[in-house]
């Protein structure tokens, strides 16, 4: 599996106090824990991204604990509030531990 | 026993893909829901309104599933929304996501897409930083069922 890749879309610039959307997806497949290999048999063991957190300049604005009924390449859409110019920090966390992370930046005009 | 689960499943569904269920799979009851939706409020009734589901009314594909849901509430300080769970009754496991808000949050919306195994009910269960909570649900018809395979 190649490295989860996350894709994030913030405005970059906004007015003092306005609500923004922010639309965040992630590449990962998800893996129920429910599907079995075609050839084996077995079960292929559960894999998915349990947690995600937007952090902005180190408070949590939005967080999202997910089980495995969302969609692979996980998709979350949801607002915040600017006040202040800042950095918006989003945080995935797999089920094997890794943690996948970006930022991006917001000006305030 | 499996032909007939399948068969059950694939009339439900009024999908020719029957395949593309796991016999073994085990569909959550009823009550597992009421459950998760108890554990949540900490046994207490949702009342209904305040919170909204969008959803689409009939999803040709289970695997995703866009759902959206949004909870009337001013978003300050004092009063906002804590939380918000979603469940799909008819999944093997009915948890489907937790959304936590703050007051940062600006309003209390959110969007993601989800996988639904059948048609079945999806609800939302809101919970205010005062404890109250509200419910909304909205059935789903499900084309093609979005777990196993």
């Amino acid at each position: 599996m190649a490295s989860p890749k996350p894709r994030v879309k913030v405005p970059k610039k906004a007015s003092q106090g306005e609500v923004i959307t922010i639309k965040t997806l992630i590449s990962h497949p998800m893996e129920s824990g429910q599907r079995k290999d075609k050839k084996s048999g077995e079960l292929i063991p559960r894999q998915i991204i349990n947690k995600f957190t937007c952090e902005f300049n180190g408070q949590v604005v939005f967080s999202c604990d997910m089980d495995p009924a969302v969609s692979a390449n996980p998709y979350v859409e949801f607002s915040a509030k600017v006040n202040e110019p800042g950095t918006f920090k989003f945080t995935w966390v797999d089920d094997d531990g890794s943690v996948y992370e970006t930022e991006k930046k917001i000006a305030v005009e | 026993m499996t032909i007939t689960r399948r068969q059950l499943f694939g009339l439900t569904a009024g999908a020719a893909t029957v395949l593309a269920f796991n016999p073994k799979m085990s569909f959550a009851a009823a009550d597992e829901t009421d459950a998760a939706i108890k554990a949540f409020t900490g046994g207490a009734e949702p009342a209904a309104g305040t919170v909204s589901l969008d959803t689409p009314e009939i999803a040709e594909n289970g695997n995703t599933v866009p759902v959206g849901v949004s909870v009337d509430s001013p978003m300050t300080a004092d009063s906002f929304v804590e939380s918000v769970l979603i469940l799909a009754d008819g999944n093997p496991s009915p948890a489907v996501a937790t959304f936590h808000f703050t007051a940062m949050s600006g309003v209390a919306e959110a969007k993601t897409r989800i996988r639904l195994a059948k048609t079945q009910n999806v609800i939302a269960v809101a919970k205010m930083n005062d404890g109250s909570t509200y419910i909304d649900r909205k059935e789903v018809k499900v084309t093609i069922g979005g777990c196993g395979g």
